[in-house]
């Protein structure tokens, strides 16, 4: 009935065309990130390099240039606040989703609704009171600070995400161990986390994908200090350079690399997250 | 081993307590009581103290004039007047509300689009899907960057322009206070739309070919097809990307830090970038928050209105 016509090439034809307009982006990215100085000011844009060089790139990371320890310190910082937020998220967030799904009480109940609602409040409003107390703290400017901001942040997203999970997670296989002996805490490090793979996937890639990529908190709490993440590294030295768009590209470029390199790789993951796991 | 073991001995379990045995009051379905409430304290704390807390003490905050430091006034709602008499903020407040609903409308126009196209058939749908989703796991700022340079005099989209005879459509695009925030939107639409592709395409999946085929012997053409059965069916998609991109289309701060700064003289100024000038910049705490309030309040209205539009009827 629905198969391949006349009709579904021309799509097909326009699809790429609209995909190739889509992406056309970054071909100016990448073009223009390995111009050398002359040719930006000088050549058209749309225009492909003439000479091509890299000096762009050694420019920035030649281990001589001021540059290059910002940039590397930033690609540390993001890791470290990034590595540490998922863990968080996940340590604390797994087994208190088991408990709210797996408890029939009215208590547990109340709570989830507690977790919907603060998925949906804005957080905007919570920024200034947790910059201030942050701050009495002495945690502003430092890794420590931001994973704890991140982590209760993001927490509401965690529960609700492993929820849906452990929702859909027959209970014969808890069943059996208990009759087997085996205490809960047992039941749940033993088989339910395990069997959980992919749930803990999706909330490593959407919370991780976040914490990465965000600039607004990671500039509040950071900025001016020596833990900067890397959209803030960038912030400031884009700010730095006056229309030197060869290389203002080059560290654009550098800053995606690690991400994109990862989506490529584990493409299916990613857009798996992000379709099944909202749906909860 | 000792799973198939008990596997089995699950099995042998359930059915003893279908036949009715005296003994044995039948088996209640696996719980974890009360006694393991401890398991949801850490998270249930961290979002207590990190969200809930922090949300009514910068209401709190709201109707002070505190700067940061030191003591502070209770100044009533007087903040709040000034927000509403001022001009540049109140053309934040619909810059806000023009970027949320433009970002709501395109996102979901544009994704459900690619996705109904990229659903079957194409044999290139998987690669162009994964294409497509690419900008979404990009840093908005970084594309930002990107954005700026093509919207630039010199830029790219001027001299596609110049080449293809429309020299009288080239603009300044990022200054020119008519066209920023429509520039501004172009960049959001074009990072997201991936995601609500992603979304859509999701929903569509679970709406079976057998079903359209049947509609279509039966005389349904493609737009009936669309809306008696596609529509009904991914209704869970619909709110889901609806939800998102509110949320996200309001709080909108990156791009326009990064492409426009909030220019030119304050065009393109939403309220989330409002609270960070008059917060962090001009230190005006109680006033940045009485901003915050009225983002989170703007926000938390157009989300109830949108739960209730896109809820479940069936």
């Amino acid at each position: 009935m629905f198969s391949y016509r006349k009709k579904t090439l021309i799509l097909e034809i326009v699809m790429i065309l609209v995909t190739l307009a889509m992406l056309s982006p970054f071909y100016f990215l990448v073009t223009t990130s390995l111009k050398p100085d002359k040719e930006v000011l000088t050549s058209s844009t749309l225009a492909p390099p003439k000479h091509l060089t890299l000096n762009n790139f050694s420019t920035l990371l030649a281990p001589s240039s001021g540059a290059s320890s910002n940039i590397l310190h930033g690609l540390l910082n993001s890791v470290i606040i990034t590595v540490g937020s998922i863990l968080l998220l996940v340590v604390a967030g797994s087994p208190a989703a088991y408990v709210l799904t797996r408890s029939t009480s009215r208590w547990s109940t109340r709570t989830y609704y507690l977790v919907l609602i603060a998925i949906l409040l804005p957080t905007q409003l919570g920024v200034v009171p947790l910059y201030v107390e942050a701050r009495n703290l002495g945690l502003v400017g430092s890794p420590v600070g931001l994973i704890v901001v991140y982590g209760g942040t993001l927490m509401p997203l965690s529960v609700f995400l492993y929820s849906g999970f452990f929702r859909r997670l027959p209970r014969d296989y808890e069943e059996a161990a208990t009759v087997d002996g085996a205490s809960r805490s047992r039941v749940f490090l033993r088989i339910v986390f395990p069997l959980m793979g992919p749930a803990t996937g999706t909330v490593a890639i959407l919370t991780g994908l976040i914490v990465w990529n965000d600039f607004f908190t990671a500039l509040i709490f950071l900025n001016g200090s020596g833990h900067q993440t890397l959209p803030v590294v960038m912030y400031n030295y884009v700010g730095s350079l006056v229309s030197q768009w060869n290389l203002i590209f080059a560290v654009v470029i550098i800053s995606m690399v690690p991400l994109l390199a990862f989506y490529f790789f584990a493409q299916k993951k990613f857009i798996q997250g992000y379709a099944g796991g909202l749906k909860g | 081993m000792t799973m198939i073991e008990s596997q089995g001995r699950a099995a042998n379990d359930r059915r003893s307590t279908e036949a009715p045995k005296p003994a044995r009051r039948p088996r209640s379905r696996y719980r974890v009581g009360y006694g393991y409430w401890w398991w949801a304290l850490p998270a249930v704390v961290l979002m207590i103290v990190l969200i809930y807390l922090a949300i009514a003490s910068g209401a709190f905050y709201a109707f002070t004039n505190w700067t940061g430091i030191g003591s502070f006034d209770f100044i009533g709602l007087k903040n709040f007047r000034r927000i509403f008499q001022t001009a540049e903020l109140t053309g934040a407040l619909k810059n806000s509300l023009i970027l949320g609903f433009g970002f709501l409308v395109f996102t979901n126009i544009l994704g459900l689009l690619f996705a109904l196209a990229l659903n079957r058939r194409l044999k290139t749908r998987h690669l162009l899907r994964v294409l497509l989703f690419m900008p979404v796991v990009i840093a908005p700022i970084a594309v930002s960057y990107i954005w700026k340079f093509i919207f630039a005099y010199e830029g790219p989209l001027n001299q596609v322009l110049g080449a293809i005879g429309l020299k009288s459509w080239q603009h300044d695009w990022l200054t020119d206070p008519k066209l920023a925030l429509a520039a501004v939107l172009v960049v959001m639409v074009w990072q997201n739309t991936g995601m609500v592709m992603v979304i859509y395409l999701a929903g569509l999946a679970t709406v079976p070919a057998e079903l359209e085929e049947a509609a279509a012997i039966d005389g349904a053409g493609a737009f009936r097809r669309f809306r008696a059965i596609t529509i009904p069916m991914i209704q869970p998609s619909i709110a889901i990307a609806t939800t998102l991109m509110l949320i996200q289309g309001f709080r909108i701060f990156d791009q326009v830090l990064a492409l426009t700064g909030g220019g030119p003289a304050g065009a393109t100024q939403t309220l989330a970038t409002e609270v960070y000038q008059q917060t962090f910049v001009f230190t005006n705490f109680g006033f940045g928050a009485a901003l915050a309030l009225v983002l989170s309040v703007l926000i938390f209205i157009v989300t109830i209105v949108q739960q209730y539009a896109t809820r479940d009827r069936t």
